[in-house]
């Protein structure tokens, strides 16, 4: 439905060699962003310094509150930069995906671009009505109908009143609440309120729409058909600028793909690329040293990652017809109950191929601090040829993560035989085949060759 | 089909005017917003608008005990009861449209970090959402009037200025409140003993005859600098004939009303680029 091949060979940097040099819809030029973290929590040692901290408090919070909304040195304590120096162009009708990692600045930018916040340095020309969709169903309120929301929705993304009659049918059609469109929205269920929501913002009349993981809502059926009117946007010639987690819409969706890091643009080009770059970087090296991951849910220090396939360790490149046993060392450093320790696999386009804990095998009880390792045998025949990502998990079940995608290692999956064939496909297990003669036609088929039948598909 | 248009952003430093063209593009987004403040209002209550009676009915019979039965507070010459309940009705329009402006943004948090609008509609909302009440509760008065035997004279006419006025001052406090309260959430603290503070500073529950009687002329007019004397005095002159029109508290009222909604206006659009920062 998206060919991948739109717009393959064009560089979308350059507009200014082409005889018809498509019209910039999107221009930012050195773009800063600057945040005050603030507000840091003294910590008092003594009765008595608690009581002068305290009454010193009101004066030491006033400082403090007043440095939020001002700009300040580059190098203050208290000081990140969100995005530093970030310009790039998008012309009119292009579909640019947006990727990095947690706090790497995507969000941000986004925020820039939909004018809630200003950049601290910088400007960004945009040639044409902006509409984002930051969040689905903003100022919904529970009390007033489908059809109030509808209005008063519509108006917050910045319709008109006589636009949001012109679509109000529509809206409704797609949403598939006609039934309840008078009824109050506190009685909807989740799904219809999400749908709903979804409906109004994705009938803006925009000429650049940005869309920050609004997919990942509503029911599989729901989010398709949401995908599918994302692409008719981007096919009526509006420009999207879109961020999201998933590789697989971004791959879909997109004409060309951003990867900031750090709060820069460290890659721009075709997804495929992009997205490969991404998962390659974030994979080098993962464990250098010791590093702590703390959180409010507890504290672990990861000492090592090691793949050991026969007892000798394999680094990058694994046997694919082995078993693997991937082993993570590592301290707990506060007792902790509920422990998940675990990963996810990706495959190299970005598809999450599973995701697996210890907790079965280590329990639900205490961990008290001390050094532990969790191995994870990975049978022989699992994956197909190809690079695959892993992403460590660490959490605490109901508290929280302590760190969830910060670790990432690359795995190289290769056959060993000179025979190995490369078929398409995430996953590579070798069942097991069997051709014989169909006996039912000459008559009986035995009750033992139903159950090597039933073996056979391993 | 879409109108072109170029955006431009850039860092905001220093002082600004508001975007007039911008807020007429929103103008549609302002009359939803009070319709669902009014709607919302009294959803899943039993009296519904009739609260917009009852508020100041019960304040009305409380301070008239208090202070027209026991403290015996001079009323300008009419029954306490009127003379307290045509006060409260403007009182209490600017105690709540005060009171929901200065938490407009705070409560609205969610919208102001994920949508970009002009943030001017969120205080300015319950300046225009909470005359609802304020039109119920008036009525009341001729109720009143007719039960106490008190005639309407041409004077009801000045109305409509007083109203202007009062919406006025409301909306320059809720201007500087509401930005205040984004960075400093005490603003949400304080406000219950300001609305009170504010309520015993105005001739409420006493007469501004007293003003003059202690501190002479130039109290008076000093007094008149709080803009909401002069329209509680306006109030009573208009509708109870206690005396004639205080035009020289309602001139300096203006004034100062003016002064507050102006600075309000610079101080909130100031303060306005940061507040999803911190917000």
């Amino acid at each position: 439905m998206w060919p991948d091949d739109m717009g393959n060979e064009s560089d979308f940097h350059v507009s200014a060699n082409g005889r018809h040099a498509p019209e910039a819809a999107i221009v930012a030029e050195g773009v800063y962003k600057q945040y005050h973290i603030g507000l840091k929590e003294q910590r008092y040692d003594s009765l008595l310094q608690s009581t002068l901290g305290w009454i010193s408090s009101p004066v030491r919070n006033w400082r403090q509150l007043r440095r939020l909304g001002q700009i300040s040195s580059d190098d203050a304590d208290d000081v990140i930069w969100a995005l530093r120096d970030v310009s790039f162009t998008v012309n009119r009708g292009e579909v640019l995906g947006i990727i990095g990692r947690n706090g790497a600045g995507k969000s941000t930018l986004l925020k820039i671009l939909s004018r809630i916040t200003p950049p601290t340095r910088g400007r960004i020309t945009l040639n044409g009505r902006v509409s984002s969709l930051l969040e689905v169903g903003t100022g919904f309120h529970p009390e007033l109908s489908g059809r109030e929301n509808v209005y008063l929705n519509g108006t917050i993304l910045g319709m008109t009143k006589a636009e949001v009659d012109r679509k109000f049918d529509e809206i409704v059609a797609f949403s598939e609440v006609e039934k309840f469109i008078d009824t109050p929205v506190k009685r909807y269920s989740s799904g219809m309120r999400v749908r709903l929501a979804f409906a109004v913002s994705a009938h803006l009349e925009s000429e650049i729409l940005l869309v920050d993981e609004v997919l990942a809502v509503g029911d599989a059926a729901f989010q398709e058909k949401c995908l599918r009117k994302m692409g008719g946007v981007a096919e009526g010639g509006r420009t999207v600028l879109f961020v999201s987690h998933n590789m697989q819409v971004i791959q879909q969706l997109c004409h060309r793909a951003l990867l900031i890091h750090g709060g820069h643009i460290v890659a721009d080009g075709l997804p495929a690329a992009v997205i490969e770059q991404y998962l390659e970087d974030s994979s080098a090296n993962p464990v250098p040293e010791p590093i702590v991951f703390s959180g409010k849910a507890g504290a672990i220090r990861l000492k090592e990652i090691r793949l050991i396939q026969d007892g000798y360790e394999v680094g990058e490149f694994v046997d694919n017809h082995r078993a693997l046993q991937l082993l993570f060392r590592y301290d707990v450093l506060e007792p902790v109950r509920n422990l998940l320790f675990g990963f996810d696999i990706f495959s190299r386009d970005g598809a999450h191929v599973f995701r697996t804990y210890d907790l079965a095998a280590a329990g639900m009880d205490e961990r008290l601090p001390g050094s532990y390792e969790s191995i994870y045998e990975l049978p022989a025949d699992s994956f197909n040829s190809g690079h695959y990502y892993l992403d460590l998990l660490m959490g605490v079940h109901r508290r929280g993560w302590l760190s969830r995608g910060d670790i990432r290692l690359k795995m190289n999956f290769s056959g060993s035989m000179a025979s190995d064939v490369n078929y398409p496909g995430v996953v590579g297990p070798m069942g097991r085949w069997q051709v014989r003669a169909d006996s039912s036609e000459t008559g009986r088929l035995g009750a033992d060759d139903m159950a090597d039948q039933v073996q056979a598909k391993g | 089909m879409m109108k072109s248009e170029q955006i431009v952003i850039e860092p905001v430093n220093g002082w600004q005017f508001v975007d007039w063209w911008e807020l007429r593009d929103y103008r549609d987004l302002f009359r939803f917003l009070v319709d669902r403040d009014i709607k919302v209002l009294y959803k899943q209550t039993v009296l519904g608008f009739g609260w917009a009676i009852l508020r100041p009915l019960l304040s009305m019979v409380i301070f008239t005990v208090i202070f027209g039965n026991l403290a015996r507070v001079d009323s300008d010459g009419v029954p306490y009861a009127i003379f307290n309940y045509v006060a409260l009705v403007p009182w209490l329009y600017f105690s709540t449209a005060l009171s929901a402006s200065a938490l407009s943004l705070v409560s609205n948090t969610d919208m102001l970090t994920k949508i970009y609008f002009p943030r001017l509609v969120f205080p300015m909302t319950p300046v225009v959402s909470k005359l609802v009440d304020f039109v119920i509760s008036f009525v009341i008065i001729f109720v009143l009037m007719a039960v106490f035997r008190i005639a309407l004279t041409i004077r009801v006419l000045y109305i409509p200025l007083l109203v202007a006025l009062m919406m006025l001052t409301a909306a320059g406090t809720g201007l500087w409140l509401s930005a205040m309260s984004v960075q400093y959430r005490d603003v949400k603290h304080a406000i219950p003993f300001l609305t009170q503070i504010l309520m015993y500073a105005a001739p409420v529950v006493w007469s501004a005859a007293l003003i003059e009687e202690r501190f002479g002329m130039i109290g008076r007019i000093l007094f008149g600098l709080y803009p909401m004397v002069g329209v509680i005095e306006g109030f009573r002159s208009a509708l109870l004939n206690t005396g004639p029109m205080p035009w020289d508290m309602l001139a300096v009222g203006t004034v100062s009303a003016l002064a507050i909604f102006i600075s309000g206006l610079f101080y909130f659009r100031r303060m306005e680029a940061f507040f999803a920062d911190v917000a």
